[in-house]
């Protein structure tokens, strides 16, 4: 079961508003503090990408339920250039070097899990869930 | 008691102690904190959180202002946390380096492995230190049925990894040359014409190529642009340079290399190295072959092994344990 409500990124105020859907999300579910900044932060760093690389995509927040465990999704999506080395751009320092942020590897410490489709002109496609403890 | 339940109750109490005392002794406790909290893998958000709460636990009246700034600061502490966490990761992946690093450097060893030689009449001494890792330096003896020692020094221009995988090649070339007519030129025109065929162009190669034949005491030679050797004489107490020229291996396909001879006679050295001995730097720029013709002096009246131990203890010393260069010595002496 999901119930789901998206936010579309074409400029930075998008992301501010996506951050701010997941926050609300996060805090309706029951998320503490400290996994509400984790979740806003991922949100952000996802949106950024999107912004940055692809120019317009979307940010669609879940609400999970599964057999009782409780949690949250970030879907992002965007019809941009797409990844061609995943690997690469899903390993610590390859991003990050040049001082831009979390990069995805900081999207999957935060959240539990983490899951991306990418191709060379197909655009990207991420999930990332984060479950209530 | 879990981590966590310690870690609050702990830090509860520092808060407590510090609020009423503002003591170092508090301070140094926290310190002590910090190193479990860091050990036990707690993220910073998690601290400010944890602190937060516990300021609003023990003190009801604290302003909304004072903890609305937490949240600020938890943001920030998030990019914090995950820098730290990228670091720790990035160490780890540093240490698998480097233990894959020294199962190369064995693997090499027992690649390029060489046994020196005893034969009588000749007294041999062999090191080679790499500067990192692996080594590009190559030296190599051969003892064939008439008795003939061959020795083989060799460096890429270029050091660890690739130089090293290069040497390899270099190895088996040698190896794989007919067992007879292996004289010095005959050799480096071969090994030339493996290196020019298989060596990125801008890899090349200098070696130096002795044959001592114990019978005649003549060793005959030649080079390909390697650093040149001496050769002592033991009657005048004298060293010369031992002079041979010839184009590095890998340039030009039809190279052809010129064989010089040279009588050894008793208590005469043959001393070869490559550049790393030459180019050992020191406070005051590269040390010149004077100098390094002293260090061998000092040495003399030990055995050739000795020597170069104990030359190439100095010149470590000398570049104050940090060699730039892999490091490669070989002194033949014919005994008395």
């Amino acid at each position: 079961m999901s119930i789901q409500s998206c936010v579309t990124i074409i400029n930075e105020w998008d992301i501010v508003a996506a951050r701010q859907l997941g926050r609300n999300v996060a805090k309706e579910l029951g998320f503490g503090i400290v996994d509400q900044a984790r979740i806003t932060t991922a949100i952000s760093e996802l949106a950024r990408n999107i912004f940055l690389y692809a120019g317009k995509g979307q940010i669609c927040i879940d609400k999970l339920n599964e057999g009782g465990k409780v949690g949250l999704a970030i879907n992002a999506t965007d019809n941009g250039p797409g990844i061609s080395d995943i690997r690469q751009v899903m390993e610590d320092g390859f991003s990050t070097s040049g001082g831009l942020g979390a990069g995805l590897p900081g999207v999957k410490r935060l959240m539990d899990q983490f899951d991306i489709e990418s191709s060379p002109g197909d655009g990207t496609k991420i999930k990332a869930t984060k479950w209530l403890r | 008691m879990d981590f966590r339940e310690m870690m609050e109750s702990q830090y509860r109490e520092l808060l407590e102690n510090y609020s009423k005392e503002q003591s170092e002794q508090a301070l140094y406790s926290s310190q002590k904190l910090s190193r479990k909290i860091i050990e036990n893998k707690v993220s910073p958000e998690e601290i400010i959180s944890l602190h937060k709460s516990l300021l609003i636990e023990m003190h009801p009246e604290v302003p909304d202002y004072v903890l609305h700034s937490f949240d600020v600061l938890l943001e920030i502490m998030i990019a914090f946390g995950l820098a730290y966490r990228e670091h720790q990761s990035l160490r780890h992946k540093q240490e698998e380096l480097r233990s894959e690093m020294e199962i190369a450097a064995n693997v090499q060893q027992t690649l390029l492995g060489t046994k020196v030689p005893e034969i009588e009449g000749l007294d041999i001494g062999a090191i080679s230190i790499p500067a990192k890792h692996m080594n590009g330096d190559y030296f190599h003896f051969v003892l064939d049925e008439n008795n003939n020692v061959s020795v083989a020094i060799a460096d890429v221009i270029g050091k660890g990894i690739p130089a090293a995988l290069c040497m390899s090649m270099i190895k088996y070339a040698m190896d794989s040359l007919p067992e007879h007519r292996k004289g010095p030129s005959y050799i480096l025109e071969n090994l030339n014409r493996v290196v020019e065929q298989n060596v990125d162009p801008s890899m090349f190669i200098t070696m130096f190529y002795g044959m001592y034949n114990p019978e005649t005491n003549i060793l005959s030679y030649a080079s390909a642009g390697h650093e040149p050797g001496f050769y002592y004489n033991a009657a005048k107490q004298e060293f010369t340079e031992l002079i041979a020229k010839g184009l590095l291996l890998g340039v030009e396909k039809r190279t052809k290399y010129a064989e010089y001879q040279k009588e050894i006679f008793p208590g005469d050295m043959v001393i070869l190295m490559s550049d790393g001995v030459t180019e050992c730097r020191t406070d005051d720029g590269f040390i010149d072959r004077d100098t390094l013709m002293g260090y061998i002096n000092k040495y003399i009246h030990l055995s050739a092994q000795e020597i170069v131990n104990r030359v190439f203890k100095d010149l470590e010393k000398l570049q104050h344990f940090q060699l730039r260069d892999d490091f490669t010595l070989i002194i033949l002496k014919r005994e008395v």
